[in-house]
């Protein structure tokens, strides 16, 4: 059903970072740590691009799904793991990629919860539900004391490495891709197009964009799942509104409903936070202008090709 | 506007070129750097973003501290330097911004940010590296229990209840007090034990215990009880919005004895809700600046030449911590992380703006606490007082 080159490249990269895993230990432990938050921003960000870029949703709630599969991740690994007495290569490789679908399941059942009564709202309106939703999370978590409250989760084991981080990320962007190119995909691309038209051709709109939704959600409970346990550390706040628009600019900086220019941008801009250090208290300052350059010099996305069109063929 | 109208093709490419060589130049090593001989001290803060305040006055409380450390000769005849981490106040980015620190910079020691909750975040790295990391405000006692390479300046939650008992056995020469306690919250809790034992050590009597829930507006009726069981004063451990209300429903009931509260009180919002009902207050702070020791005088005085504006308690905590480490690396007589450590750990009586600091045995502060009474509708400085050592039978 899909070409066998696209399949290909997913067991390279997967191959890649299995074998760049092995040799990562000697890497600087700030440029792994860069490197892995790299990582795990083309998870999310592939996995809205899902959600606002392909069907043309509008959700500022991604921040709210990576919070609950953190969470729940990070409970399985905190709490069940120990009792189990696994080894600690079996927790590793079998127990923690486990507790990520188990958060990522947790994640795309939110996914639903949300999804289901809202998406008969549009554009604004589902922007607003989203946004409700992902701030709620976030209080929840602030006041259960068993997930530790404001004060956070603490003692996470770091099992995220180089390997889970880029083969999810692979993984992600594989089955966005397969999704949006197999015949049931094409309905993603209608109701972005024209919802009204899609439906009179029979389509199930809502159904289409629960879809989305739970896909997306589940893909951002494992971004959170590999996050919690790259970090050590849960706060809930760090899954506030702030996160979710993070991640939207990743999605428009990178075009939205372009695959490979929104992991070029989930890769620079988390890059670039970290590599504009140097610039001590401008680093904002800067990091915004230069958000403000790219959107002026690539509002058709940032990576499309060709790169410098000969006439002008932007949308 | 069109980009492709107003320029050639090669505006594009220098704008993508600077992009490309602003993520490049952040991969640069720092070679043959003039500072290679100075003693290199981390620091992580919210520098940016909500609490921008609380990262900003650590970092000019740290500033000066290094200027004057520097300015006398440095440490062990080295130049001290500090180098400086944003973590935008948001999660995450602590545990980044200290890796860099550890393995990029090579600090011998870190200084913390004033929020526990980062703390806990970047604290297991420090551990991790055998690196000290020593907090000026991070208050939740769960931060130095992260391992033997984390300390504090400040004084720890539950600590204030020794201090406060301390102050109404001997200062106030109180003997019959009720505790009104938020059930809800470890910290008013966790306050209200340590001050129930310690109380009673020192010969005084919690003769009642009432109970209220975070968000309550009415404490009358655990008030009336209180009042009823013949109290001569009230220990509220609470933040300042219960706080205010708390003393306004007090006097409203004719209770006129002292009021003792906690930290979470040193705010205005607190003289706002009680007005003059407010008179007879009495909580503990880290630091005042109307303390007239003639050090808190010569740091407000030095710290005002130098920003041009007052310091706030966390700027007086992050001056003591810069000025510990420095001590720590003198005493150990080595910049090596370890010895440094060890030097921290056995510190005792070093004489800070704060107060005379010793580390106990879970590397947190033990030092005086600095009473605030309210007079005359506005917070003043009462009195230092030294709860002493916990561990210690009370004479």
């Amino acid at each position: 059903m899909f070409p066998p080159r696209s399949q290909r490249i997913l067991l390279a990269v997967l191959a890649a970072s299995a074998l760049l895993s092995a040799v990562s230990g000697r890497l600087n432990p700030y440029f792994l740590d860069v490197a892995l938050g790299a990582g795990i921003s083309v998870v999310l960000a592939s996995s809205l691009n899902l959600i606002n870029g392909f069907t043309g949703q509008f959700s500022l709630g991604h921040a709210g799904f990576m919070a609950v599969g953190a969470y729940a991740s990070a409970m399985l690994t905190t709490t069940l793991a120990p009792r189990l007495g696994l080894s600690a290569n079996l927790l590793q490789w079998v127990f923690f990629p486990l507790s990520l679908v188990a958060g990522g399941l947790l994640a795309a059942l939110a996914g639903i919860a949300v999804g289901a009564p809202s998406l008969r709202l549009k554009g604004d309106y589902l922007a607003i539900v989203t946004l409700g939703f992902g701030e709620i999370i976030k209080v929840v978590l602030q006041n259960v004391d068993a997930v530790g409250a404001s004060r956070g989760l603490t003692g996470i084991p770091n099992h995220t490495n180089f390997f889970w981080v880029f083969g999810s990320a692979a993984v992600t962007v594989y089955v966005v891709w397969a999704l949006l190119n197999s015949t049931y995909g094409r309905g993603f691309l209608a109701v972005a197009d024209d919802e009204v038209a899609a439906e009179a051709m029979g389509l199930n709109t809502t159904r289409y964009k629960i879809t989305a939704f739970v896909v997306g959600a589940f893909f951002a409970g494992v971004a959170g799942g590999l996050y919690a346990h790259l970090k050590g550390y849960l706060n809930p706040g760090g899954f506030s509104f702030d996160k979710s628009i993070e991640i939207v600019v990743m999605v428009i900086l990178g075009g939205m409903g372009r695959h490979s220019g929104v992991v070029v941008a989930a890769l620079l801009l988390t890059v670039l936070t970290e590599s504009l250090r140097q610039t001590g208290a401008f680093r904002m300052i800067v990091y915004s202008v230069l958000l403000i350059v790219l959107m002026l010099t690539r509002p058709q996305g940032l990576f499309v090709w060709p790169l410098w069109p000969k006439k002008e063929a932007r949308p | 506007m069109n980009p492709s109208d107003s320029g050639p093709h090669s505006r594009r490419r220098f704008l993508t070129l600077a992009a490309v060589s602003a993520v490049l130049a952040g991969c640069r090593e720092k070679e043959g750097d003039p500072a290679a001989q100075a003693i290199r001290i981390g620091l992580f803060g919210a520098l940016s973003g909500s609490e921008a305040g609380l990262g900003q006055y650590t970092d000019m409380g740290a500033t000066l501290a290094l200027e004057e450390i520097n300015a006398a000769g440095g440490v062990l005849g080295r130049r001290l330097e500090l180098i400086r981490e944003d973590n935008r106040t948001t999660a995450g980015e602590s545990a980044t911004a200290v890796k860099k620190l550890l393995s990029r910079d090579h600090v011998v020691a870190v200084i913390g940010d004033g929020n526990s909750g980062r703390c806990l975040e970047a604290g297991p790295l420090c551990q991790a590296a055998g690196v000290p990391m020593v907090s000026p405000a991070a208050t939740n006692p769960k931060v130095t229990e992260i391992g033997d390479c984390v300390f504090r300046v400040c004084f720890t939650d539950p600590f204030q209840g020794a201090v406060m008992a301390r102050f109404a056995r001997e200062s106030l020469g109180l003997s019959r007090v009720g505790l009104l306690v938020d059930a809800s919250a470890p910290y008013s809790l966790g306050l209200a034990s340590v001050f129930r034992e310690r109380f009673a050590a020192e010969g005084g009597t919690v003769v009642s215990e009432q109970r209220f829930s975070g968000g309550d507006k009415d404490f009358r009726a655990q008030l009336t009880a209180l009042k009823s069981a013949g109290i001569e004063a009230v220990f509220a451990p609470s933040y300042y919005h219960s706080g205010g209300l708390i003393l306004r429903q007090a006097r409203d009931l004719g209770f006129a004895g002292p009021m003792l509260g906690s930290d979470g009180w040193e705010a205005p919002e607190l003289l706002e809700v009680a007005g003059r009902t407010a008179e007879g207050a009495y909580f503990p702070v880290h630091f005042s600046p109307e303390n007239t020791d003639p050090l808190v005088v010569g740091f407000l005085d030095r710290f005002r030449r130098r920003f041009e504006r007052p310091p706030t308690g966390v700027s007086a905590l992050a001056f003591d911590t810069l000025q510990l480490v420095a001590d720590a690396i003198r005493r150990a007589g080595s910049v090596d992380s370890p010895a440094i450590r060890t030097a921290l750990a056995a510190t005792r009586e070093f004489q800070g703006i704060t107060g005379r600091i010793s580390m106990d045995s879970s590397r947190n502060a033990r030092k005086p606490a600095v009473i605030i009474g309210v007079r005359d509708g506005a917070f003043r400085f009462l009195r230092v007082v030294d709860p002493g050592d916990p561990g210690r039978a009370s004479s």
